[in-house]
């Protein structure tokens, strides 16, 4: 399980290769912007990013207007053209006893691009709505996992004592489940609810997206929550903040107005992190089939539809296992560039 | 049983709740032949070793009274013997019910509640002790005495004195058994039509009196021709000669070809393709998977064997949940359910048959029925989405949110996806819900959890139309708020259940006429659409190129000592 170490060193320093004259008279948010638009790796993956964000994003008017295809509906007795033959999607095995059926592989046409699934369904139109869904759980998910650490390592770390113990055993107790045992074991109780789960007058269904990004923003706030701690802990004995208590400033307004920008950088640059380690939770709990719920797709479910072709149709898991590849490489490139623009000597990394 | 019979103890302790009096009759019996069968009984090359693989250990104790999988029973049947057994054999024959450590099969008196049974001579079990009344007795003691063998309650209650035995366990005594030198009297409470089906199965093989009755590590001494070795759940389990067998009934147990058959575990089907493919092991427990069908079917057909079994797999659709405590929703879902979809995710159409109906083809009370097909016939033909969109409108049950609940089972799940579509599709609002099979089972028998639609299956205990419209369907099968309620749909219907319950008093003593009962009471069932009913599936067997004599029963299955190994 990855978790993120920072050590803080506020003071603006140069970049490699930069001058003093250069960022001299800037704001840090300006000197970042600059440093970053230089790194062209972290340009690439920030392009990389966006492409597969726009195409996910996209995946309805792939489906309807170019595959033709509705991909949450089984289509095992349809039929789809190929090179002029009408032909089954979902194929019974004519060789030998003819055991078994086999969905259509790759036609390298709209329909039916990378061939079929088990129920008959169009397999790249899946890979896209499912790069929706994992992106939209994981970028939601991390979003609200940083907040919430966030918001909680600037109590524990302003108020300190009481305030900041329990907060910080909470945070331990999380931390001390295995990530996937909690967020399976929160799963199966979250998804088994009959009829949905209520909390008040909000009832949310079970096979709604906003379970599974509960249940992953929710175990790896301790992970983002330790870091910022530390430096609100740091920032908060400096003579400013002391210059700020001694004139009267109301705690909201040392909070937000003078710890929280001071350590904003840190969860910024954990978030492109944060992104890429809970799509890949994301897509782990859903091959394991408690996170995003069928007939949805998430890329982790197409992997799982694929698991029993992998020897007759493997480009099924292949290609959603590439996108998940591709975007966690893009954002782990781009949260690296994030961190160089802001700091450049900043130690942020990854313990596994 | 539930498939594989995995995990069904629960079921069978619901069981003994179910009322008594199922009717149906094994003499009638018959099932489907194998398709690529060999099939001579008995003889064959002796010797060598016959090396199995499965995935696991048979599920739960090895006690043979507590265990209930298929693959326990497939090694029990050749190191223990019950008073009677089915005939090892393929095809119908295989259903018949021929007499084993006893010489004949009685002929009841007493309205059908006294049987005596008299011994065979000079029987020993494998260690060396001999057969005798009190063996017989204390088996049947033992049954309650262990305290969870699992239908001990539901089985074996007719028995006079079980009544007390279930109360106090500990110091069971059946009343009903006298022993005389070597003949054994069974006094039952009742006439029991199905009485030789229950002493034909493990839970009433016999054993040593001096048994202890408590679970035990691994099956004690038997009477058949192996004997257990090692039982390493974790590792494999060994059957080697009982040095103390002599073949008395080809029929009933003949002697075994291999001098050793060991199962290993640990292997996943994948892996057992492999090592079955690649001659290193000569059979796999397990069902292929889907993906290797192809290959196993061109590259090594004639090293696969295809047989239909007395099973349907079904979803059942929950009568006392909106929606479909509505009668035209449940006919509208069979309407539209194409089940030649549903073949093709379970193997196609080799594999498995399309059916309307409770009963399973070529079983007792099995009459061909299907109202529920685009052309009018007793065969299935196409769906009829027009008329289920009728009756879904009809009904006024549109937008509902339904949820389907399987397993997360490949095949299952697949089959679960198919029923969330097609109700999308019909106008109502589907989810999903894939549980593990270890814990769907439980699951959706319990009223509680308002489960709606489920997917299931049924593979005969033994061949009685009771055994599915009884156990699946009536109304003593059904237990609110418990784990143990074999009947999903929570169907009870006064009429039908009036209906089993003459079927059950005719089988005493007109079998036939019994039947005729039965296959009303089928066609009513499916009228009422508790279910949608799939498709009987068929078995796959794939051994490796060292064995030979190959035989189907379908009861037992393959039948593993009757075949030789190079």
């Amino acid at each position: 399980m990855a978790e993120f170490a920072f050590e803080p060193e506020p003071e603006i320093r140069l970049a490699p290769g930069e001058s003093a004259k250069a960022i001299e008279g800037k704001s840090p948010w300006r000197i970042a912007g600059r440093r970053f638009v230089r790194d062209r790796l972290s340009l690439a993956m920030l392009a990389l990013f966006l492409v597969i964000l726009i195409g996910s994003w996209l995946a309805p008017v792939y489906a309807h207007h170019i595959a033709h295809t509705d991909p949450f509906v089984s289509n095992l007795t349809g039929t789809t053209v190929v090179n002029g033959k009408r032909v089954q999607v979902i194929q019974a095995q004519s060789g030998g006893l003819g055991l078994g059926s086999i969905p259509i592989g790759p036609t390298w046409h709209s329909n039916y691009f990378i061939g079929a699934d088990n129920q008959g369904r169009d397999v790249m139109a899946r890979v896209f709505y499912g790069g929706k869904a994992s992106l939209q759980i994981g970028i939601v998910s991390a979003v609200i996992c940083t907040l919430v650490a966030l918001a909680l390592a600037l109590l524990a770390g302003f108020f300190k004592g009481w305030t900041d113990s329990v907060l910080s055993r909470v945070m331990d107790l999380i931390w001390a489940f295995p990530v996937y045992l909690l967020a399976i074991s929160l799963a199966t109780v979250l998804l088994t609810k009959p009829g949905g789960l209520k909390w008040g007058p909000v009832t949310v269904n079970s096979s709604s997206l906003w379970v599974p990004t509960f249940i992953i923003a929710i175990v790896y706030v301790p992970y983002v929550y330790r870091p910022i701690r530390g430096q609100v802990l740091s920032v908060r004995e400096k003579e400013y903040i002391e210059a700020g208590i001694s004139q009267g400033a109301s705690n909201l307004r040392l909070m937000f107005s003078d710890i929280l920008p001071n350590v904003l950088s840190t969860a910024i640059v954990l978030l492109p992190l944060m992104i890429a380690t809970t799509i890949l939770t994301e897509s782990a709990l859903s091959f394991l089939s408690i996170g995003v719920q069928p007939p949805n797709a998430s890329w982790g479910t197409v992997i799982e539809d694929g698991q029993s072709l992998l020897y007759s149709r493997p480009l099924v898991s292949i290609v959603p296992g590439v996108m998940i590849v591709l975007t966690v490489l893009a954002l782990n490139v781009l949260g690296d560039g994030v961190r160089d623009a802001l700091d450049p000597r900043a130690k942020v990394h990854v313990r596994e | 049983m539930k498939r594989w019979f995995v995990g069904l103890a629960s079921v069978l302790t619901a069981l003994a709740l179910i009322a008594s009096g199922c009717g149906g009759s094994s003499k009638n019996s018959s099932s489907g032949g194998t398709t690529t069968t060999s099939g001579s009984s008995g003889g064959g090359a002796k010797g060598g070793v016959m090396l199995t693989v499965a995935n696991a250990a048979p599920s739960g104790s090895p006690d043979p009274q507590v265990n209930y999988t298929l693959q326990e029973w497939q090694l029990l049947i050749i190191t223990h013997d019950g008073l009677v057994g089915f005939k090892r054999a393929s095809g119908k024959e295989g259903t018949k019910i021929v007499p084993d450590l006893a010489e004949s099969i009685p002929k009841p008196t007493g309205g059908g509640k006294i049987w005596t049974f008299k011994l065979r001579p000079g029987i020993k079990f494998s260690d060396g002790s001999p057969l005798t009344g009190n063996d017989v007795k204390a088996t049947f003691n033992r049954i309650f005495k262990i305290g969870d063998s699992p239908n001990a309650g539901s089985w074996y209650n007719v028995i006079q004195g079980a009544d007390a035995c279930l109360k106090t366990p500990k110091t069971c005594d059946l009343s009903g058994i006298t022993v005389n030198g070597d003949s054994v009297t069974f006094h039952l409470t009742e006439a029991d039509p199905e009485f030789l089906d229950k002493l034909s199965v493990p839970f009433a093989f016999i054993l040593p009196a001096s048994t202890p009755a408590h679970n035990l590590s691994i099956p004690p001494a038997g009477t058949g021709p192996y004997m257990w070795k090692t039982y390493a759940p974790t590792k494999q389990i060994v059957l080697v000669r009982n040095p103390h067998f002599k073949e008395w009934s080809a029929e009933a147990q003949p002697s075994g070809n291999p001098d050793q058959i060991v199962q290993k575990f640990g292997l996943t089907p994948e892996a057992q393709v492999t090592a079955v493919e690649n001659n290193n092991a000569d059979w796999m427990f397990d069902q292929p998977p889907a993906d290797r069908l192809g290959e196993l079917s061109t590259k090594y057909a004639d090293r696969v064997h295809v047989n239909p079994l007395t099973a349907t797999w079904y979803m059942a659709m929950n009568v006392n949940v909106p929606p479909f405590n509505n009668l035209k929703v449940r006919q509208a879902i069979n309407f539209a359910a194409d089940r030649n979809a549903l073949v093709k995710i379970y193997g196609g159409p080799k594999l498995a048959q399309p059916t309307c109906q409770v009963l399973p083809p070529n079983f007792p009370g099995y009459v061909q029925y299907c109202p529920y097909t685009k052309n009018p016939s007793a065969k299935w033909s196409a769906p009829d989405l027009a008329k289920a969109k009728q009756l879904v409108d009809q009904s006024g049950t549109k937008g509902m949110t339904v949820k389907v609940n399987t397993t997360t089972n490949d095949v299952d799940k697949g089959l679960g996806l198919y029923f969330v579509s097609l109700l999308n599709q019909l106008g109502y609002k589907a989810q999903l819900q894939a549980l593990s099979p270890a814990i769907q089972y439980p699951y959706i028998q319990n009223s509680k959890n308002k489960v709606q639609l489920a997917f299931s299956d049924w593979y005969q205990d033994y061949p009685a139309a009771s055994d599915f419209l009884q156990i699946l369907l009536g109304c003593g099968s059904f237990h609110p708020n418990s784990n143990a309620s074999p009947n999903i749909a929570q169907f009870c219907n006064k009429a039908i259940q009036q209906q089993m319950d003459h079927a059950g008093q005719v089988g005493i003593t007109n079998p036939d006429g019994a039947n005729k009962i039965w296959a009303q009471v089928d066609h009513k069932m499916t009228d009422q659409a508790p279910w949608v009913a799939m498709f009987n599936p068929k078995y796959i067997d794939v051994l490796s190129s060292r064995v030979t004599g190959y035989q189907f029963s379908p009861q037992w299955y393959f039948l593993l000592a009757q075949a030789s190994v190079k």
